[in-house]
């Protein structure tokens, strides 16, 4: 699966518009974490564990569409965005979406 | 004698807290700028573009997704200080700072994670700010996300852009 976020796959032609396809995951952080992040903002700085918490949730996000997009019988996802919205105090929901296309 | 005790731990503990910020939270963020500058400068070469298309004429052989991510926040001296500029207005500084250091460092990691691309196009940064589960406490914590399209040029040695 090829994934870019411009308007097509270099050097490849495609064949076919399969539309919209998109994965998304709410993740709340847990106590222990937010535990430590409040000790990390008195010298602030970076937040290890958020970054982690927010990179695994957005693999997770983009293996969805990725799923998605290969259920229609694609093999590139072009133009892919990410947004992030909190949803709850605590609680982040992050969107992966993109258009799926067959290439050459 | 047991209000003296109150009145240190009252007092006292903020002051420890706004020290240990000015000082500790200070020496980190001078080591993370230098760290950032010696990253730029190695991935000086392969630069970062907003644009969809590079501005050389070289065909690209490879295409592929480039993602990084950080979160920061505020030491506790720098919100201390904000506290008071949100009482007369104008800049805060401290934040701009802070900012200016997450976006680099996002960007630095997109980079990271295919290194061995000649240029990043249509990089997109984006920022969103994070709550905590305890109340207001998560004040001025962000998470930087940077992204872009990380391609390979047919050619390399004649084309890389210096």
């Amino acid at each position: 699966m090829i994934l870019t976020n411009i308007d097509s796959v270099p050097d490849r032609r495609i064949l076919k518009h399969f539309g919209l396809v998109q994965g998304s995951t709410i993740r709340a952080k847990h106590f222990g974490r937010d535990f430590a992040a409040g000790l990390k903002n008195i010298v602030g700085g970076e937040l290890k564990g958020y970054t982690e918490l927010l990179q695994e949730s957005r693999a997770e996000a983009t293996s969805r569409m990725v799923v998605q997009a290969r259920e229609l019988g694609a093999n590139a996802v072009i133009n892919v965005r990410f947004t992030t919205s909190s949803v709850a105090q605590g609680a982040s929901e992050i969107l992966a979406y993109g258009t799926a296309v067959l290439v050459e | 004698m047991s209000r003296w005790v109150e009145l240190l731990i009252t007092l006292g503990i903020p002051i420890l807290l706004i020290l240990l910020g000015r000082f500790v939270g200070g020496s980190l963020e001078r080591r993370h700028y230098k760290s950032i500058e010696q990253r730029e400068t190695r991935f000086r070469g392969q630069p970062a573009l907003s644009t969809k298309q590079s501005n050389t004429l070289a065909s690209i052989r490879r295409a592929e997704l480039a993602i990084g991510s950080v979160v920061v926040s505020v030491d506790y001296f720098k919100r201390f200080l904000s506290g008071f500029r949100m009482i007369f207005g104008g800049e805060i500084r401290s934040y701009s700072s802070l900012l200016d250091r997450a976006r680099r460092e996002a960007v630095l990691r997109m980079k990271e994670s295919q290194p061995d691309a000649d240029a990043y196009i249509n990089t997109r940064l984006e920022t969103s700010t994070i709550s905590s589960t305890s109340g207001d406490e998560g004040v001025g914590t962000v998470e930087v996300l940077a992204y872009g399209t990380a391609v390979v040029f047919e050619n390399v040695e004649r084309t890389r852009l210096r």
